[in-house]
């Protein structure tokens, strides 16, 4: 029977895991231990609905309501002095929850924090552009598309920016194997030299491990060395092994102990 | 569209409309002075640009993708082919993030190793930027000298981990290697030399008709244009905000080293051009202090966290429960606690920000890398309009934009 993989997270697994160990936390802290970032929480509390927020790593997160992702970004921007927004992307919880978790990593020059604003949205949601607050959002919120598949709603220019217009499959999302699935696999072929040519030329090889046993174009098979392109479907010659020092070995034939040195310190 | 036949040639490049004056220019994504695979789409008007729409993703190789495949170590020689002018400071920004996440604290000596080669990575690439900058703009003396000096920067590089474009030199938890002998009396060499060297660029350029000409007032970032676009680096300071992360979110030893901040509040291509050179000047004022602080050091290299870094060679080499270690931290990875983190250092282009999302597996459940150059490279839809033809490879020159960084 063939071992299960899980079709919904198709990402690269470790093949030990221990079933007793626990992963530690990284500490979450409480906002009122800032100063700066209690102040700033209440201020978006007393507009917005904040279903969590804590401080990590020096940085506090706020967890926020998808749809008040413009309010919460213009009232950062406006009245918190929060004046640029550093990254936008997001993350594939679909596997997990259905989810996509979307952040929005704020800079504060003036008062020297920085901020991640997280908000979640379902597969089918759409989420707000923040473009017209700040205009690094535009690329960032195509990139997030382009990868993630996750449309934004009032962005000027909806369009994939790093994979070809004509690309199908979001790159990033856990169900998108590393190596491309089959429309990656013919996406060249069939571009440069149409369709019909699938025959003749096979499908991409987008793994660098690979090797074709009977491939004589690209590969010495050590042992069954033959001219290029050969035909080998019949069986080919085994070619014996030679070394270079069948001949023997190099050796020092005479050692002369002055001249040489002991490396003592063996930490280098 | 055109309809080529034998007397309407098919102009690859260039659309004609007849009903208006308006002509869209393909420039690249083979153009030499792109720096790397940008397609350029310029609506113009005469040689004046009214539309500008920059296309990227030619050198996409979905390092996050990878990242998400990789276990940590795994991914720090990936980093090196994102901003490949300045590798180390790419494998730095990560390796900083790891050791945020676990909670490192790294050997001071490792430290004094590191701010060397991010300082000497920061030369590196400012050279380069000059170099090619000046060539683009026609002066190719600035060009030779330029790489000359760039040359013996490679070469202390190489002495010390052995590569000179790619080199992976700085391990999560330290440094894999203390510096050779006679690094610190080369790298002292270089640095007596390199005020004459910057004198020499600054005299050819400076006061260079030409020069000035295709710089000054040319490519104007306004200061909430800047922030706008996300800009960081000199890009940002040459609008006028003084925002330098190493000064304000101190990492390494940067807060015991003196050193300033150089900002301008001209924003064109000129005070970004001024401020590289001023940045050069600065970090050669940090090695030489950085020097200083090698000697009392003590000998440790890597930060002593078993679960996470394999003990020294000579451990592993003489005892048994440090062999094992290594051996499962390299076949299997280490596993972080499960969290995220975004951590940023200042890179020679600007904010280079790593964010982390661990759900304590041997893989980064998620890895977004920010490059600097993305943003730089779409401010020029708002930058370029109203410029000219030659103004375009000025400009693209200025925002020092490297695409293994922007496409990743």
């Amino acid at each position: 029977m063939r071992a299960y993989t899980p079709k919904d997270n198709v990402q690269k697994k470790p093949y030990y895991t221990d079933r007793y160990w626990v992963a530690p936390q990284v500490a979450k802290t409480d906002v009122s231990e800032d100063a700066v970032f209690a102040a700033d929480l209440e201020a978006i509390r007393a507009k917005f609905e904040v279903l969590d927020a804590y401080i990590q790593v020096k940085q506090m997160v706020v967890v926020i309501n998808a749809a008040d992702n413009f309010g919460v970004i213009e009232l950062m921007k406006n009245e918190l002095e929060y004046n640029q927004l550093s990254e936008l992307s997001a993350i594939d919880w679909l596997a997990k929850e259905g989810k996509f978790e979307i952040f929005y990593q704020m800079l504060s020059m003036s008062k020297r924090k920085r901020i991640r604003v997280k908000c979640k949205i379902s597969e089918k949601e759409s989420i707000q552009s923040v473009e017209k607050l700040f205009r690094s959002a535009d690329w960032s919120e195509r990139e997030m598309y382009d990868m993630f598949g996750v449309v934004v709603n009032n962005h000027p220019f909806m369009k994939r920016i790093l994979m070809p217009d004509d690309w199908e499959g979001f790159p990033l999302r856990k169900t998108y194997p590393l190596q491309g699935d089959e429309f990656a696999q013919w996406y060249e072929v069939d571009k440069i030299f149409g369709k019909e040519a699938r025959d003749i030329i096979g499908p991409e090889n987008r793994d660098p491990a690979r090797v074709d046993r009977y491939d004589t174009e690209r590969f010495a098979r050590l042992g069954h060395e033959v001219p290029r392109g050969t035909d080998i479907s019949q069986g080919e010659p085994v070619t014996p092994l030679c070394y270079q020092e069948s001949d023997g070995v190099f050796l020092i034939e005479k050692f002369d102990a002055e001249k040489s040195v002991v490396i003592s310190d063996r930490d280098r | 569209m055109q309809q080529p036949n034998r007397l309407r040639p098919f102009f690859e490049n260039i659309t004609f409309d007849r009903s208006d004056n308006e002509l869209i220019l393909n420039f690249g994504p083979q153009h030499p002075s792109a720096h790397g695979q940008l397609r350029l789409m310029l609506h113009l008007q005469q040689e004046q640009i009214t539309k500008a729409h920059p296309d990227i993703g030619y050198l996409h190789r979905g390092m996050e993708k990878m990242a998400e495949n990789m276990i940590y170590n795994e991914f720090m020689p990936t980093t090196d082919r994102m901003d490949y002018i300045a590798s180390s400071s790419n494998n730095y920004g990560f390796a900083l993030a790891v050791e945020k996440l676990i909670g490192l604290e790294v050997p001071r000596r490792a430290k004094v190793i590191r701010m060397m080669l991010l300082e000497m990575n920061r030369l590196m690439s400012h050279l380069f930027w000059l170099a090619t900058t000046a060539l683009d703009i026609g002066a190719m003396t600035v060009f030779l000298f330029a790489f000359r000096e760039r040359e013996y920067l490679m070469d202390l590089i190489e002495d010390y981990c052995g590569a000179r474009l790619t080199h992976a030199a700085i391990r999560i938890g330290g440094v894999p290697l203390d510096l050779p002998d006679n690094f610190i009396a080369d790298l002292r060499k270089f640095l007596d030399k390199l005020p004459e060297n910057i004198k020499d660029y600054e005299d050819l350029l400076d006061s260079n008709r030409i020069w000035k000409m295709r710089m000054e007032n040319v490519g104007v970032i306004s200061k909430e244009m800047a922030l706008s676009w996300g800009c960081s680096g000199i890009m940002l300071r040459a609008s006028g905000i003084e925002w330098d992360i190493r000064k304000e979110e101190p990492y390494e030893l940067y807060d015991e080293v003196e050193f300033n901040v150089p900002v301008s509040d001209k924003g064109d291509n000129y005070a970004r051009y001024k401020l590289y050179m001023a940045e050069m000047r600065e970090s050669a004022k940090i090695l030489h202090q950085v020097i200083d602080m090698y000697a009392d050091t003590t000998p440790e290299l890597m930060a002593h966290a078993p679960q996470y870094i394999s003990a020294p060679k000579i451990d592993i080499m003489t005892q048994n429960y440090s062999l094992m270690q290594h051996f499962v931290l390299v076949t299997q990875g280490m596993r972080p606690p499960v969290g995220e983190v975004y951590v940023a250092t200042e890179s020679p282009k600007g904010e280079l920000g790593y964010y982390i999302n661990s759900q304590g597996d041997a893989y980064p459940y998620r890895l977004k890398l920010r490059a600097p150059s993305f943003w730089h490279t779409g401010i020029l839809t708002d930058l370029l309009p109203g410029h000219y033809i030659p103004d375009v490879v000025a400009i693209i020159g200025t925002t020092n934009i490297v695409f293994g960084e922007v496409d990743r």
